[in-house]
């Protein structure tokens, strides 16, 4: 039976609004906002997304999460079980919960070792909290797959991944063999939303909690030293164009761009 | 012992020099350069003298079918040789298509790092110091690589290019891919444009760009009338990209496109910090909405709190009469 793993980041709710958004900077951290849970990344929920639509066309299809992050972290499992998904595994070790993308890769990449035979891996284009997006495609590198990034569209068979790219102009079809590595984007589509049955459900399935020694590996050692976090100041002035009526205001704005040179 | 800059430069899909090869190539120099800039695809050897003259002290030209268009597979072995080759200390891609996909390969070949999507690079004695927006663009990070080379990838625009020189020498040289077909796994069957009409929005003076506050995909019509009035292009937010309004290539925004246009008009945009990182070095930010808690406004120059369906128009008409006469 086919076997897509899917990787789940959990992150600072991105909604977080603008004004509660502070940063340690000594310690170089994102202050948690009291009463805002962490969330799955977004990206790599519409990752389980892809994976749930290969799996509605072939009903054998088992879809492994896995997670890297402390206990909270099983909340993101969770939701992706409630959403269809068959397993997780929680890989929560302080020797790693910290780590930067590379020993992170490291790491998932012998988490899935572990969890050989797969067909596919499938990963966010980017966590939406650093934004790097360089764990899927480490992965590859580090397992020796091919990779095809930033896709819209995923479909399996015969041992095919085919994936409809996002390019900066339009689309691509590419066509990789299985196991390969695919990392999603928005385009993809709407991740649907887990219903109540669905949640209690997901509490049954099984969860595996996995240290680094039982993935039998050495602590992988960070690649990058992050020197400074801080938020930037971008406020500018603004001047607001004010009028007793619609009609005048656009107009003001307009005669107000043209004095500027701006049009 | 590692030294000098490597970049690799990047061809357009209708031959011209990518422009960010020319801000990579300055960013080298920069950094202290000297830079050798990879000019690899298809009929790229005629470009090479353009990177002489915007900077590059060497240019290594790769010539080969099996290069285009980009699949990692076919520039993995190749970027990996040349970069053993050159043994550069830093290592500079574009932000674009393929930087995404081959720097953190790439880096993964050499047990070393990329920061990607960097915004600003500097030295720090023989440390490459890279500073990149994060968080959906509301914070910076800065990073140092420990390992060799030192990768990053930058973003459109974060660097001027050097003014051009013809006078500039540099050294020339062809080299082969060496890659075959049998080391290929991926196949591209299929390759189509979306929207390849107007002016690109990454090269647009104006850029007009509408969000979920215009009620509808309909309104993009009003947009696109003043796109053509003002020469300008229309973007769009991801959200409204999403919800099928308006085609996927004109999101601007952190996963969208990055433009810097003379002016920008967000309409019914409320500036969510993925869409500010698209934006963030447009110093003339114009913003109507109808919420005047709008994120959108701390960063614009000019504000209007309003109905877009009552002010635009007049606006629009406004801006016809003043630019024909």
């Amino acid at each position: 039976m086919p076997h897509i793993i899917c990787l789940a980041k959990q992150v600072p709710d991105p909604e977080t609004p603008a004004a509660q958004f502070k940063v340690d900077e000594a310690a170089k951290k994102v202050i948690p906002v009291p009463g805002i849970q962490p969330v799955p990344s977004q990206f790599d929920t519409i990752g389980v997304e892809a994976a749930l639509r290969i799996k509605d066309d072939v009903a054998d299809t088992i879809i492994t999460i896995v997670s890297l992050g402390p206990d909270s972290n099983r909340d993101t499992i969770k939701h992706s079980l409630a959403m269809g998904a068959d397993e997780g595994v929680h890989i929560n070790d302080p020797a790693v919960n910290d780590s930067d993308h590379w020993a992170t890769a490291e790491t998932l990449a012998a988490a899935i070792k572990k969890l050989e035979p797969y067909d596919l891996i499938i990963a966010g284009r980017q966590a939406v909290d650093w934004d790097m997006g360089v764990v899927g495609t480490t992965i590859a590198e580090i397992l020796d797959l091919p990779s095809v990034t930033i896709a819209k569209d995923v479909k399996m068979a015969d041992g095919t991944v085919t994936v409809e790219r996002v390019l900066l102009d339009g689309f691509e079809t590419v066509e990789a063999p299985t196991p390969c590595v695919v990392t999603v984007s928005n385009e993809l589509g709407e991740p649907r939303y887990p219903q109540l049955r669905q949640i209690m459900q997901a509490a049954k399935k099984e969860v595996k909690t996995w240290t680094i020694a039982d993935l039998g590996i050495d602590t992988p050692q960070n690649r990058t030293t992050l020197e400074a976090l801080f938020v930037p100041d971008t406020s500018i002035e603004t001047e607001f164009i004010e009028g007793e009526s619609a009609q005048e205001i656009g107009e003001k704005l307009a005669v107000r761009l043209n004095e500027e040179k701006l049009i | 012992m590692a030294s000098g800059v490597l970049v690799f430069g990047e061809a357009t899909d209708d031959g011209g020099l990518n422009p960010v090869t020319k801000e990579l190539i300055a960013a080298g120099s920069n950094l202290g350069g000297p830079v050798t800039c990879v000019l690899a695809g298809t009929g790229v050897e005629g470009l090479a003298q353009e990177c002489v003259a915007a900077g590059a002290g060497k240019v290594i030209v790769v010539d080969d079918p099996i290069l285009t268009p980009y699949q990692g597979d076919a520039y993995i072995p190749m970027a990996e040789r040349i970069t053993k080759e050159v043994d550069p200390s830093v290592l500079l891609m574009g932000q674009t298509m393929m930087g995404r996909d081959l720097a953190p390969r790439l880096a993964q070949r050499f047990s070393t790092a990329v920061a990607m999507d960097c915004m600003a690079l500097s030295m720090d004695g023989d440390q490459l110091i890279a500073e990149r927006p994060c968080y959906g663009g509301s914070a910076r990070a800065r990073y140092k690589i420990n390992g060799t080379p030192q990768m990053a990838t930058l973003r459109a625009k974060a660097v001027e290019p050097l003014a051009p020189d013809s006078s500039r020498q540099g050294e020339i040289v062809r080299q082969d891919a060496g890659v075959t077909a049998d080391q290929v796994r991926t196949k591209i069957t299929d390759r189509r444009k979306e929207k390849a009409e107007g002016v690109r929005l990454e090269d647009a003076t104006v850029v007009i760009s509408g969000g979920r506050g215009l009620g509808g995909p309909e309104g993009f019509k009003e947009l696109e009338d003043l796109a053509e009035i003002m020469g300008g292009a229309v973007g769009a937010s991801r959200a409204v990209c999403d919800l099928g309004w308006y085609p996927v290539p004109t999101q601007v925004g952190l996963t969208g496109k990055v433009v810097t246009p003379d002016l920008y008009i967000a309409v019914g945009i409320s500036g969510a910090s993925q869409h500010m990182a698209g934006i963030s070095s447009v110093k003339n930010i114009v913003a109507i909405n109808k919420d005047a808690d709008a994120n959108i406004f701390k960063a614009s120059r000019f504000g209007v709190v309003g109905d877009w369906k009552e002010i635009f128009p007049a606006f629009k008409e406004k801006v016809r009469e003043l630019k024909s006469a």
